[in-house]
């Protein structure tokens, strides 16, 4: 962090400034950080999911002034808010909603840098960072899941934890860590509801090293060719500000479409259904956003290595960087590797619905062959491509790709 | 370089062909019962409002026949204000009920209830009910409209949907046919029978008619904000819609000023 750089007459800003240069800390990374001249809306999707962040940290917070963590209480108190307070209703369905929101906005992100290449030197570290967020955000959807107490959050929150007894010697010791105590049970909630409200400042703590990281190696771009000089950037503000204000407009509406039309119907009705650990629903489903990595976990037939491949799904995008060898960013030009990249998208989806669907029949065996193919996406297709590949012509600068000319200004 | 291309095109072919069930994207659950036919709700949509006859006549039904087994813990009477009942029918409706209370020498004593008292439960507790109910336990119906899939045709369909079990079902002791019933096997008796309530507004009191009038009182009980949320989201979407044209006009104007925009 440098020292002040405030263009400024005042006094007194001046003085403070000088002595904690915060001010113009916020105007090099939110007004002046120079981006490309090129970015496209699927860059948007950075700042929209900075946006989330913030409203469920919002509606999160003042829900929990009027959540009760008590498993004789949790399910009556959310109905509470449901029923008694002032736009409560409001307030639950944007934050339970708004993680659905999140996730869309964050996997879309996520689907951008793969496609433009955004992992690739110099921003392996600003890549690792966001598989980090990532990884904190599914913690804290599912604890967050678990809270309302309802039939699925007590059934999904024992299988999940379950999952931990796959590891040899000390899973038990670590399902009973997790569970407070011999199952899941009021001591569970209460950890979850702690660890439901401290995660979220965790990731904004990420989310800082991630525009950090952003900031010093600069944001890639549709091209994914370097910035070479003046001509080929604009500064964040106001070009990219207004941009992503609209961009976050139209996303509110999507949002808004969920929220006040159409509330329960990324839900699961069964949790309406207070938690009764004497009956177990007849299938128990996460969140959509979990879906695919369900679908991971089921397709192998042995408890540990189910759980391996699912903790590998994302470990292994921490090593793309370096299973994809190839020195061109962006798809546009890597035409073989543009059509992985949609076939990866489709196989990410095609297991979306294994995992919404009970592992009987036909879906076992396309969800097997659709986790097969994801790992060989990563483990030997990117990789080979890579080599292989006959990449097209890339452009000189982006000011000339985009001016079609020396830059004029 | 083409044989990579032929190589993806053949595994586009693949998955594509695994992705026909795609169309199935809601999980096959017919084990757990016939979908209900789908029926006209006034509420439903986004000009959605609940037909407040309807409503009233719905708790009637709930109240004179369903609520000898089952509770609505989460309602209170002061709630049925919002369903077009004025305060002193309020009143009187919960003056009827006796609330258990301890008295100022400490004993045990009833008062009459009032408008803040939640809804009085048929039995004092789990072990009760099910013993009158021949071991099933009548479950609380405050949320029961979102706790089924598409529950308010659920229950309009659950309500009519009793009949005489095919030949080749064996039915259990005390059970009942239903239709609509995860299991066809449900251990509520028909509690609709014709005429069985005498609506104050004349409506003719239909087996179909009452199921449709509890669906709609019990779809507002899960849901008593629909109407406030609706109507705020209308306000909300014309808002954004504008602000989004403006946002928009802004960004073009803005992003004049520097070319290849």
């Amino acid at each position: 962090m440098s020292g002040s750089t405030l263009p400024t007459n005042n006094k007194a800003i001046k003085w403070f400034d000088e002595r904690l240069p915060l001010l113009s800390l916020l105007r090099d990374s939110l007004v002046i950080y120079p981006a490309p001249r090129n970015l496209n809306y699927w860059w948007s999707f950075g700042s929209l999911a900075g946006f989330m962040l913030v409203a469920q940290l919002v509606t999160g917070i003042m829900l929990a002034m009027h959540y009760t963590p008590h498993v004789t209480l949790a399910f009556t108190s959310v109905e509470h808010i449901m029923r008694d307070v002032n736009y409560g209703w409001l307030l639950r369905y944007a934050h339970a909603n708004g993680a659905s929101m999140f996730f869309i906005v964050v996997y879309i992100h996520i689907f951008r840098g793969l496609y433009y290449g955004s992992y690739k030197a110099p921003r392996e570290v600003l890549w690792w960072l966001g598989v980090i967020i990532l990884l904190l955000m599914m913690a804290t959807a599912f604890m967050g899941y678990v809270l309302p107490w309802g039939q699925m959050s007590y059934w999904g929150a024992t299988v999940i934890t379950n999952l931990f007894s796959a590891i040899p010697k000390l899973g038990e010791a670590i399902v009973t860590l997790l569970w407070g105590g011999p199952s899941v049970a009021n001591p569970t909630l209460n950890r979850f509801y702690s660890l439901h409200y401290l995660l979220p400042f965790v990731i904004v703590g990420v989310v800082i090293l991630h525009l950090w990281a952003l900031h010093t190696s600069k944001s890639n771009n549709p091209l994914g060719i370097d910035i070479k000089g003046e001509q080929d950037m604009i500064p964040f503000h106001p070009y990219y500000t207004v941009k992503d204000l609209f961009g976050i407009c139209v996303f509110l509406m999507f949002y808004a479409y969920w929220v006040f039309f159409n509330p329960n119907g990324l839900g699961e009705p069964d949790n309406y259904i207070e938690a009764n650990i004497l009956v177990t629903p007849q299938h128990i489903v996460p969140e959509w956003y979990f879906l695919p990595f369900y679908a991971i976990l089921r397709a192998i037939p042995s408890k540990l290595f189910g759980v391996l491949a699912m903790i590998s799904a994302i470990i292994v995008l921490f090593f793309l960087p370096w299973l994809d060898r190839s020195k061109v960013r962006s798809a546009r030009f890597r035409p073989v590797y543009r059509q992985a990249f949609w076939i990866f998208a489709v196989d990410c989806v095609i297991l979306g619905v294994v995992g919404a669907n009970p592992p009987e029949g036909h879906w076992v065996l396309i969800g097997r062959l659709a986790t097969l193919y994801y790992f060989t996406h990563f483990l030997v297709i990117v990789p080979v491509i890579s080599i292989f590949e006959k990449t097209l012509p890339l452009p000189d600068s982006i000011a000339k790709a985009v001016l079609g000319g020396p830059a004029k200004h | 370089m083409t044989k990579m291309r032929a190589l993806f095109a053949g595994a586009a072919v693949a998955l594509s062909l695994g992705a026909v069930p795609l169309a199935a994207l809601q999980p096959a659950r017919a084990a757990e019962g016939i979908a209900p036919p789908a029926l006209e709700w006034p509420q439903a949509g986004p000009f959605g409002v609940f037909d407040r006859p309807a409503l009233q006549r719905g708790y009637q039904v709930y109240k004179e026949v369903c609520a000898a087994c089952h509770s609505m813990r989460l309602l209170s009477y002061r709630n049925l204000q919002d369903i077009g009942f004025s305060e002193d029918q309020v009143k009187a409706i919960a003056a009827q009920d006796q609330v258990a209370v301890i008295d100022d020498n400490g004993d045990a004593a009833t008062r009459p209830g009032l408008p803040s008292d939640p809804f009085h439960s048929p039995f004092p507790n789990e072990n009760a009910a099910r013993a009158s109910n021949g071991g099933a336990l009548p479950p609380d119906l405050s949320l029961m409209a979102k706790a089924r899939k598409d529950g308010t045709n659920y229950l309009a369909a659950l309500l009519t949907g009793f009949s005489e079990p095919p030949a080749d079902v064996k039915m259990a002791d005390g059970k009942y046919y239903n239709e609509y019933f995860p299991g066809h096997q449900i251990g509520m008796p028909p509690p609709l029978t014709a005429d069985q309530v005498t609506y104050e507004d004349g409506t003719a009191a239909t087996v179909p008619q009452m199921a449709h009038d509890v669906a709609t009182f019990l779809s507002w009980a899960a849901e008593p904000k629909l109407e406030e949320r609706k109507r705020l989201g209308l306000k909300v979407m014309a808002f954004l819609a504008v602000l989004s044209v403006l946002t928009y006009l802004c960004y073009r104007r803005v992003r004049r000023r520097v070319q290849g925009h």
